[in-house]
């Protein structure tokens, strides 16, 4: 039982065994709190009339050169970028993202790896890590949020991380100065939306579908619909994305959201083109979003 | 030892509240919640109020208990095994959940769950299956209802457990295979996961096990319980009043050992949950949140859920029940592994000593009894039945062959505990 007393051992150091003893309460309402640095430069990006663009890539693919995707999405007009660090069972995941992520860890992408290539990394624009709920998990939510923020992250995102069982990581990244992206559906009834904006930092991130992550042929109309109701109830910037797969799709729903998360889109060109074609169709969504496509 | 065995003979408190419901977040102790994407979080929370009001209905529990009866069989035989008893040195009862329509305790849940969707207005149900056994008690239940019924499973197990995928077709499912990861339980839970959070306006997922979000490990222990109310009333029938000192059933994500320990939680009764070693989820200790819960895991040091590796499918999972996490944390119970070769001996004693063959799942059970017959020495010991074991009839058949395909999940060497 050697094997077994070790991991009993390492599980220690997960976020289960974190004493909650000397932590101040969770904060729900963050609309009081300085805003970060994602959402200040969202912020001051709307202002200026500009519509954001997010860019989503999996950390360590491809193997050796995802971090010239970074820099080549982020000089093609992104305004932020989403970056997945790969984890075994993406539920939230369609096939194309769950692809990226099977190769990069076959090819050995861990999160450390992948921030500590991003600490490297200088583009001059936030960046937010995607990833699901047990890597922080494991990890800790303090020392997560702690690596988070010395490799220069801003934000992260928890898909399977609701805003029930949100309060412990979100303390922990609160006081890292990480800000937590919760995501809203369009399957949330109208009291519930206010809640997850008042607690989301950075920005809100308004799923434009009921279902997973993956290219649709249309744009899907709860998108607009999601965008309209958000837009209702925060100031806070209103981002759409799950099935918002081209520059045409992307200008219409920012007719009412500040902003998309393009994902399965650009990772489908990588996987099929390779990189420069994923930069080139990231600049062809700025140019959509900025009216010259 | 594991990390939980240090107090296995705590009698659990007077008037305790262990196996009641959870708290209002779905937590047993510390394991539980729901921890699934935000589109799922108003479906859990709707079927948690469904369930709550159903359960509260004596016209569902009427007609739940109606169709266990006259559909399902129930109840199932306790029987006392005369030349297992002479063989282990311990008198051994079985609780027969392999004598029910399909086969396993699985249909107790399935027809709950059916019911429940009925009620809903949901005309479409999906499933996730392992061993194949729940799925085909979900196919079974949807075609006596007249629902649509998809299953997911493994591309791993469809091709372990032909028989069960054709026996799905028959009854109108559709089994659509889970291509990815490991490609066994697991896989198709997470496909099963990714089609509900498509489809959740009019689609019922009826999770085959005591995991996943709440209400789900509460709910499914529910439907289950009537195990244990009905062994706990026949082993005390046979033992004057008495109960066995030790409970046994096998664990993988642990729901006919949820319903069979509820029956003797509040009893003095010695609770054993076995694992098999490629999947030792509890005797490992390791607490991760994965499938909408959090429970025991087994995990890399970065929180990548593994491949659990197991002879039989239905038992192929990395994770575990959390309410089984919660007990063995409390003491309340312990659970412990056995390898496959143990699990392959037990196959045959059972069938040899009793005329039984048992599922290879249930015959976990057995092959933790037979690994410590010194310690049980003339005690009393009651093993769920879960399943019968015609589905494995094949497979095992082709490892005695050492026919190399079926031989890739057997490890005869594997010592317990060893990870996989």
């Amino acid at each position: 039982m050697t094997a077994a007393s070790t991991d009993a051992v390492a599980g220690l150091t997960a976020a289960a065994t974190e004493t909650d003893a000397d932590e101040p309460p969770v904060v729900w309402d963050t609309t009081g709190m300085a805003p970060g640095r994602l959402e200040s430069e969202l912020l001051a990006k709307r202002e200026a009339g500009r519509k954001l663009l997010l860019p989503y890539i999996t950390a360590g693919y491809p193997a050796g050169d995802w971090a010239r995707l970074v820099e080549g999405v982020a000089a093609a007009g992104a305004d932020a970028i989403e970056i997945g660090v790969p984890f075994s069972d993406p539920v939230m995941d369609g096939a194309t993202i769950q692809e990226s992520s099977t190769r990069a860890l076959a090819d050995g992408i861990d999160p450390g790896l992948a921030l500590d290539t991003v600490a490297d990394l200088d583009v001059g624009i936030p960046l937010i890590v995607m990833t699901y709920y047990n890597i922080c998990f494991r990890m800790g939510h303090r020392r997560f949020a702690n690596a988070l923020a010395e490799a220069g992250i801003s934000a992260a995102i928890l898909p399977d991380l609701p805003l029930e069982e949100a309060g412990p990581w979100t303390r922990a990244a609160d006081h890292a100065g990480i800000e937590t992206v919760l995501l809203a559906a369009p399957t949330a009834p109208d009291e519930r939306l206010p809640r997850i904006a008042a607690r989301s930092r950075g920005f809100v991130y308004g799923v434009g579908l009921i279902g997973i992550t993956g290219e649709r042929d249309a744009l899907a109309t709860s998108s607009l619909e999601m965008a309209r109701r958000l837009k209702d109830v925060t100031d806070k910037p209103v981002l759409i994305g799950v099935g918002v797969s081209n520059p045409e799709q992307a200008a219409a729903v920012c007719e009412v959201a500040d902003g998309v998360v393009v994902g399965s889109a650009v990772i489908r060109r990588v996987l099929d083109e390779g990189v420069d074609a994923a930069v080139d169709f990231v600049a062809a969504l700025r140019a959509g979003l900025d009216g010259g496509g | 030892m594991t990390a939980t065995a240090d107090h296995t003979d705590q009698p659990a408190p007077a008037g305790s509240s262990l196996m009641a419901e959870p708290d209002d977040r779905g937590r047993f102790g510390q394991f539980g919640g729901r921890y699934v994407p935000e589109t799922l979080v108003p479906a859990c929370a709707e079927l948690e109020d469904a369930f709550r009001s159903a359960w509260g209905d004596p016209e569902f529990r009427t007609e739940f208990e109606t169709l266990l009866h006259d559909y399902a069989g129930r109840p199932s035989a306790l029987t006392d095994c005369r030349n297992l008893s002479e063989e282990l040195g311990c008198r051994v009862l079985l609780k027969r959940e392999d004598l029910n329509h399909t086969g396993s305790h699985k249909i107790n849940n399935v027809i709950g769950q059916t019911l429940l969707a009925r009620r809903m207005g949901k005309q479409r149900v999906v499933a996730e299956t392992g061993a194949g056994q729940h799925g085909v008690a979900t196919a079974t239940a949807a075609a006596y209802f007249g629902l649509d019924c998809v299953v997911y499973m493994g591309e791993v197990d469809v091709a372990r457990q032909a028989l069960n995928v054709f026996r799905m077709e028959l009854l109108g499912a559709e089994v659509r295979p889970a291509l990815s990861g490991s490609r066994t339980l697991k896989d198709a839970v997470n496909e099963a996961m990714r089609d509900w959070v498509a489809t959740v306006e009019d689609t019922y997922y009826c999770l085959g096990s005591v995991m996943g979000p709440h209400p789900y490990p509460w709910m499914v222990r529910e439907f289950h319980r009537i195990i244990g109310t009905e062994a706990l009333a026949q082993s005390q029938a046979l033992l004057d009043g008495d109960v066995p000192d030790v409970v046994v059933a096998c664990v993988g994500g642990g729901s006919n050992a949820a319903g069979l320990f509820a029956g003797f939680v509040d009893t003095r009764a010695e609770l054993v949950g076995v694992e098999p070693a490629g999947g030792a989820a509890v005797s490992r200790s390791v607490p991760g949140v994965v499938h909408g819960s959090m429970s025991y895991l087994m995990q890399d040091e970065f929180g990548q859920v593994q491949e659990a590796q197991s002879v039989s499918a239905g038992l192929d999972y990395p994770g575990v029940g959390p309410e089984h996490a919660h007990l063995a944390d409390i003491g309340r119970a312990r659970y412990e592994p056995v390898t496959d070769a143990e699990v392959l001996a037990a196959f045959e004693l059972l069938a040899r000593t009793e005329g039984i063959i048992p599922a290879l799942e249930s015959a976990h059970g057995l092959a933790w009894m037979s690994r410590h017959r010194t310690e049980l020495a003339g005690k009393t010991v009651l093993l769920n039945l879960s399943g019968r074991g015609d589905k494995d009839v094949a497979q095992v058949q082709a490892i005695k062959r050492r026919d190399p395909e079926a031989m890739a999940h057997v490890d005869l060497e594997r010592k317990p505990g060893d990870p996989s």
